[in-house]
């Protein structure tokens, strides 16, 4: 199965362990694993500033790059459901089409593509998940408490195949963190308040890693707690997926 | 400069544990609410219902209004058009003119707060007490509702304690709510008993009976609108539904969203004017035609004012109502409220994280964080954003559209905060004030990969 890598700018920039744990895990699932070498960003930063108008270069971009392959995946929610919702190319309207279809979330293309049942792995942590509403809401990861429709969590589904770990969930399970792209920054006083109040939940669990499926939102809530002081750690579901495999 | 909501939310929530405070009240009537609806297997169904027939009602609202108009008049009710809220106040004040009246009671309407209609009046020398017990006490301190409805959500026991001793009387310090409710309904009662005009808003409008529902907890609506010889009831027109057996999706809709409650204590229907009294109808545009127009927001107009989605706002929920400015605020409020004043109200689609739990609420399936994504693009197109953020984002185009200038400012950048990390960790940097920066690493996952990434593979 031949599979493009997309690795987000800031995963790529500053967390490339989140990138090289995701090409090590599917490639030890089997997966042929090509990483295109031009890649740079999905756009959503201008996007969700308002200046969709001037993501046309990071559209056009990230189409010669990724045309032509069967799967894309990136360990990134947020990305890939900006790239599922806005990528448009009006000389390759349908290369765009097509990455739009053929675009996972990794863990989402793990239980429902390559419909992972086990995974030799060990992670003897107290780990609490966080949710991204872009991956849960957005693409539908996992179920949501406004809706009354059955459970499920495809990221607590392949954490519950990793030995040793103890997984908790925070009381509000799907409140959101506060990144929200640029709002972090233009809203900063919500933002903290709204990541310092995910934490203080997780906290009450006594966890040691904060996990998910979204390093933007790791991101904030690490930065969060290292100006706490706090010993708990953040680390993508891609490093406890791959850790001693 | 006009004051915005992150710059009001930063002052909200400087008090944090009264920040906190307002979070899980609202949290609280949120978790209500998904009790309620889980309670009804049919949920998800009902749901679909209310935006089916909403759809249908404003791809078909001229029809509907016509109906409602013949309707209404053959039942004796007297109907009004208003293309906006200076028209709207002006037919009202006709009719207090008209009538010589001095002692006015209203019930709780958004679209009166919309269209600012208490101000006006008081402008004219007119004084409308307001008889919701919330509205009552936001009117006592001079305040605007700050939730469509819970008016005075963003205030504690203790402070309706001092409204109420300036304002009633009550006993310094006596935070008893049995007492202080007691207190507002003896006042009131008397408003009630002496009221000339009773004003009230309006739920649903129904075009086949010509009749129209209101929704309260408190019973005020019905106690002005049966004392008082004039009734005036206010709705924007996007209220109307064309049966009355559409009633049975919107009630059940309705006050399990709002409040969790399986209905409003008092849903009373309005058909005719009872023998000596008036009844009027004002049916207000202000701007709706304008929404109905663009289609990318045209079902922002199927909402029915539950606030599910003010209550499941992590948003809203830590930056109180008035942060948003307007009549009507949180996350629906976010996406009306540009089309009234785009400029005015620019700010108001950026408050939000586009979590989706708003869309994920709604009773009547309104997409409210695409909807404030799209306004997003229509106010930058419009150039109602901030020069410098407009810079900003051409420099990201520049930087991440290419490849190379990518990596060599990425790698500069990396470089620099190892290096000399106070460039970046100083007071220029919002996201530094109560944040620390990521720790950059020193190569990109692309120069390990080409590095290392061949010869990882099996």
């Amino acid at each position: 199965m031949k599979v493009a890598l997309f690795i987000p700018c800031y995963i790529d920039q500053f967390y490339p362990q989140v990138g090289i744990a995701t090409l090590q895990l599917l490639e030890k699932l089997g997966c042929e694993v090509a990483f295109p070498l031009q890649q740079t960003c999905c756009g959503q930063p201008m996007a969700n500033s308002g200046f969709a108008s001037l993501s046309k270069g990071c559209d056009i971009n990230f189409v010669e790059n990724f045309s032509g392959f069967d799967y894309i995946v990136a360990p990134s929610g947020s990305c890939v459901l900006h790239v599922k919702e806005h990528l448009k190319d009006e000389s390759h309207p349908e290369e765009a089409k097509k990455i739009r279809n053929s675009i996972y979330e990794l863990t989402e293309f793990l239980t429902d593509v390559l419909k992972v049942e086990t995974i030799n792995t060990r992670f003897p942590h107290k780990v609490g998940l966080h949710n991204s509403c872009h991956g849960q809401r957005g693409l539908a990861l996992s179920s949501m408490t406004e809706r009354m429709l059955p459970e499920f969590s495809k990221p607590e589904q392949l954490l519950s195949m990793v030995k040793g770990i103890q997984l908790s969930k925070p009381k509000r399970n799907d409140e959101c963190c506060g990144f929200g792209g640029t709002f972090c920054v233009f809203e900063e006083a919500v933002s903290v308040k709204m990541g310092k109040d995910r934490i203080k939940e997780h906290d009450a669990n006594e966890i040691e890693y904060i996990t998910g499926g979204d390093t933007s939102c790791l991101m904030h809530l690490e930065g969060i707690l290292k100006r706490q002081g706090s010993k708990v750690k953040t680390i993508h579901i891609a490093e406890i997926l791959n850790s001693s495999l | 400069m006009k004051t915005t909501h992150a710059a009001l939310a930063e002052k909200f929530i400087a008090d944090e544990p009264r920040t906190d405070w307002h979070d899980e009240t609202l949290w609280f009537v949120r978790e209500k609410r998904d009790k309620a609806a889980h309670g009804l297997p049919e949920w998800e169904q009902l749901r679909e219902w209310g935006s089916q027939i909403k759809n249908h009602t404003l791809s078909n609202l001229y029809n509907y209004l016509k109906e409602f108009e013949e309707k209404a008049v053959a039942n004796g009710i007297k109907v009004h058009w208003a293309a906006d809220g200076d028209e709207h106040n002006k037919i009202i004040h006709e009719i207090i003119r008209k009538h010589n009246i001095q002692k006015i009671v209203k019930s709780k309407s958004m679209l009166t707060e919309e269209c600012h209609l208490n101000e006006y009046l008081q402008e004219h020398g007119i004084e409308v007490v307001d008889t919701d017990l919330g509205e009552r006490i936001v009117q006592f301190r001079k305040e605007p509702p700050s939730h469509i409805v819970l008016p005075a959500i963003h205030l504690k026991k203790e402070d309706v304690s001092a409204t109420f001793h300036e304002h009633l009387g009550t006993e310094k310090g006596n935070n008893d709510p049995q007492y202080l409710t007691e207190a507002a309904r003896q006042h009131l009662r008397d408003k009630f008993v002496q009221s000339q005009l009773a004003i009230t808003g309006v739920n649903f409008a129904v075009a086949e009976t010509g009749g129209f529902v209101v929704c309260t907890n408190e019973g005020n609506a019905d106690m002005g609108a049966h004392t008082a010889p004039v009734h005036i009831a206010c709705m924007g027109f996007e209220k109307i539904i064309p049966k009355a057996e559409h009633l049975s999706v919107f009630l059940r809709l309705l006050a399990r969203s709002a409040t969790g409650q399986p209905i409003t204590t008092y849903s009373s229907h309005f058909h005719k004017p009872r023998p000596n009294q008036e009844m009027h109808i004002v049916l207000v545009d202000n701007g709706r035609s304008r929404q109905l127009g663009r289609e990318d927001f045209r079902n922002s107009l199927k909402c029915i004012r539950c606030a599910a989605c003010f209550n499941t706002c992590p948003v809203y929920r830590r930056s109180g109502g008035h942060s948003y400015h307007t009549a009507v605020a949180g996350p629906i409020g976010s996406i009306l409220n540009p089309n009234l004043d785009m400029k005015a109200n620019a700010d108001l689609p950026f408050a939000s994280t586009l979590c989706g739990s708003c869309t994920n609420v709604c009773p009547v399936k309104i997409n409210i964080h695409e909807q404030l994504w799209k306004w997003r693009q229509v106010i930058a197109a419009e150039g109602y954003v901030a020069t410098s953020k407009k810079i900003g984002m051409k420099g990201m185009d520049f930087l991440l559209s290419k490849p190379k200038v990518y990596r060599f400012a990425g790698k500069m950048g990396r470089w620099m905060i190892r290096i000399v990390p106070f460039v970046v960790n100083n007071k220029l940097n919002v996201w530094y004030k109560q944040r620390e920066m990521p720790e950059p690493p020193k190569e990109s996952f692309r120069d390990w990969y080409l590095k290392n990434g061949k010869t990882n593979k099996k």
